[in-house]
């Protein structure tokens, strides 16, 4: 007999309470890395951001457009090696509800600042010849069954109209974190139809999209380019692609920090359950504690029986949790559709759900312990289980 | 050869800010090889004396030598070692590990021993058949009698080899029969085998198989018989 055996049996004792907190602990640890994953897939644009890309926007709002013109002048600052630049589109697939984001881009120069949108030559080839072509992201091609050949009809909101486009390309994502949610078409295709119907909004961009040499030269790249339009009609703010994405978690900052509150919250109600699961067991175990003192066991002997049975159990616990945590993920994820563009388990988040776990584990078993290494033979024999 | 020594021995208790004595003035001596009874009406602190004998309580004053050991002068550490040698427990309600079974409940005071896994198992197994039950090795307490939960318990007392056996009401939970079983056995522990027992009882036919018979009342030492079955 040792006494990993008698912890094993301890923890066994009373099935069905062990098993609800096991179940506890499941729920509470899924629930956890569920909700740390959903904070991360929050994050997940500014994560993927290159550091060596730029954008720059219309210093008033995101709203405002700014000139075409603007691009070669961009492009002259030094330390720039590319620029590229978009429109937002928003538009409708069948219904509101099927929502992606779409962007009208400068279709060569975008794909060139953005290697992790990965294309086959000949679908890229494919995508640059027609201009009204299109090439969509797997995420999305997945949700919707997008195939290459498929004709799209979006419905424009900012810009009104039926819009019809063709699937050219389907890229895959270079890294895991790497947005495949995205639908891109030619900025020349809307030009032309805005120079008809909507001549103030044509030859306007939404956004540029600057490459630079080198990272640590983004500050002075930054002002400089916003140096050259300072007090014209369309003044702009440049600024990392990262912050530019941080920007956007910012609009939902306090939505970020509840979803973080409440995961950890989660944590510590779980470890009051799991505390009072230990508490009930070790005071109806008193006088078997004072048994063992009386045998010659000391304090280390008991704590050890108490913790080792409360880190079994939410060990137990946290490896249900951990294990479903891939599979609820992903049903998440598919759910959810390209609201989460990635929506990518982290390693952190299993670390952390882990180490709540373990923190569970010694928490839940302080207050016993003490009691049960404290207590004195004579009382503790007197105790009633 | 005097096993145990007490030489004015106290024990009080506080009970909501009031000194209530339990022990007073104890002079005792229980030699070795002794089956003595500690008899008294209840709260008469027979008890308290077995436990302090036993080196799970400690005395306000006085002088308690167990096999030349001054216990009253150990530290916690020092007594639970001093336990772990030194005595074999036979409680009322048998006090076993009910998650291990008979074979396994033997075994645990073993774990503080340096006896391999092996020895251990053939120890145990061997003090399990001297108690008579070699059949019942993988039974759990719940699956044992009262009168068989008690000889495991007594199997578990005397398989360190301790120098001591201190017994509280081992009866006390028994039927007559199961009683009579459990008596000759600590009989036989202390004929046979020269075991000293100490044990605590309320019943005079249990007492009456011990050798020597301390009465106690109020705390005090009111009556011995030396050889109670002279």
């Amino acid at each position: 007999m040792q006494t990993l055996n008698l912890i094993l049996r301890n923890a066994l004792r009373h099935k069905l309470r062990t098993a609800l907190t096991v179940l506890g602990l499941v729920v509470a640890t899924l629930a956890f890395g569920l909700l740390q994953t959903v904070v991360g897939a929050w994050y997940a644009g500014a994560n993927a951001a290159s550091d060596t890309r730029l954008v720059t926007r219309n210093a008033i709002s995101l709203a405002f457009f700014l000139p075409l013109s603007y691009e070669n002048k961009i492009r002259g600052v030094d330390g720039v090696t590319k620029v590229a630049y978009g429109y937002w589109f928003g538009g409708i697939y069948q219904e509101p509800k099927n929502f992606f984001p779409q962007f009208a881009i400068s279709a060569k120069s975008y794909l060139d600042l953005y290697p992790e949108f990965v294309l086959s030559d000949a679908e890229r080839t494919a995508f640059l010849r027609d201009r009204k072509g299109c090439v969509v992201g797997k995420k999305l091609a997945a949700q919707y069954g997008f195939k290459v050949g498929d004709v799209i009809p979006l419905k424009g909101t900012i810009f009104p109209g039926q819009w019809e486009f063709v699937v050219r390309g389907i890229y895959e994502g270079r890294q895991a974190n790497t947005d495949t949610s995205q639908f891109f078409f030619h900025w020349d295709y809307l030009n032309e139809s805005l120079m008809k119907t909507g001549r103030q909004r044509a030859n306007k961009v939404g956004f540029y999209v600057v490459g630079i040499d080198n990272p640590d030269n983004a500050a002075s790249v930054s002002r400089t380019v916003d140096d050259q339009f300072r007090n014209s009609l369309a003044e702009t703010l440049t600024e990392t692609e990262k912050a530019f994405q941080l920007g956007f978690v910012s609009m939902s900052e306090a939505i970020v920090v509840a979803i973080r509150v409440v995961s950890f919250v989660v944590i510590v109600i779980i470890m009051a359950v799991m505390a009072n699961t230990m508490a009930m067991s070790a005071r109806e175990r008193l006088a078997e504690y004072a048994t063992l003192k009386a045998l010659g066991f000391g304090p280390g002997f008991l704590a050890t029986l108490i913790f080792g049975e409360s880190l079994l159990i939410a060990s137990a616990g946290a490896a249900a949790g951990i294990a479903l945590l891939f599979p609820v993920a992903h049903a998440f994820s598919a759910k959810m559709g390209t609201l989460f563009p990635v929506f990518e388990i982290a390693p952190k988040t299993l670390l952390l759900q882990a180490l709540a776990a373990l923190a569970v584990g010694i928490v839940a078993a302080i207050a016993p312990a003490l009691r049960s290494t404290r207590i004195n033979i004579v009382d503790g024999l007197r105790s009633i289980g | 050869m005097i096993l145990v020594d007490i030489r004015h021995l106290a024990k009080s208790y506080r009970r909501g800010g009031q000194v209530v004595p339990v022990l007073t003035d104890i002079t005792l001596q229980i030699n070795a090889g002794d089956f003595m009874a500690l008899m008294g009406p209840s709260g008469s602190g027979k008890s308290t004396l077995l436990n302090l004998i036993a080196g799970i309580d400690k005395p306000d004053s006085g002088l308690l030598r167990v096999a030349g050991i001054d216990i009253t002068q150990l530290s916690e550490s020092e007594l639970a070692d001093w336990r772990a040698a030194h005595v074999g427990f036979v409680f009322q309600f048998y006090n076993l590990m009910p998650v291990l079974t008979a074979l396994e409940n033997v075994e645990l005071p073993l774990l503080l021993t340096g006896l391999s896994r092996k020895e251990r198992r053939e120890r145990a197994e061997l003090t399990l058949a001297m108690v008579n039950l070699s059949d019942r090795l993988d039974h759990y307490p719940s699956e044992l009698s009262g009168g068989q939960q008690q000889r495991v318990a007594i199997a578990r007392a005397i398989v360190t080899d301790p120098t001591l056996i201190v017994a509280d009401e081992p009866t006390g939970d028994l039927d007559r029969h199961a009683a009579a079983e459990v008596l000759d056995l600590l009989n036989r522990l202390n004929q046979e085998l020269g075991k000293t027992i100490i044990m605590v009882t309320h019943d005079a036919l249990a007492a009456a198989r011990a050798r020597s018979i301390i009465h106690l009342d109020k705390g005090e030492l009111i009556h011995a018989i030396a050889d109670a079955n002279a």
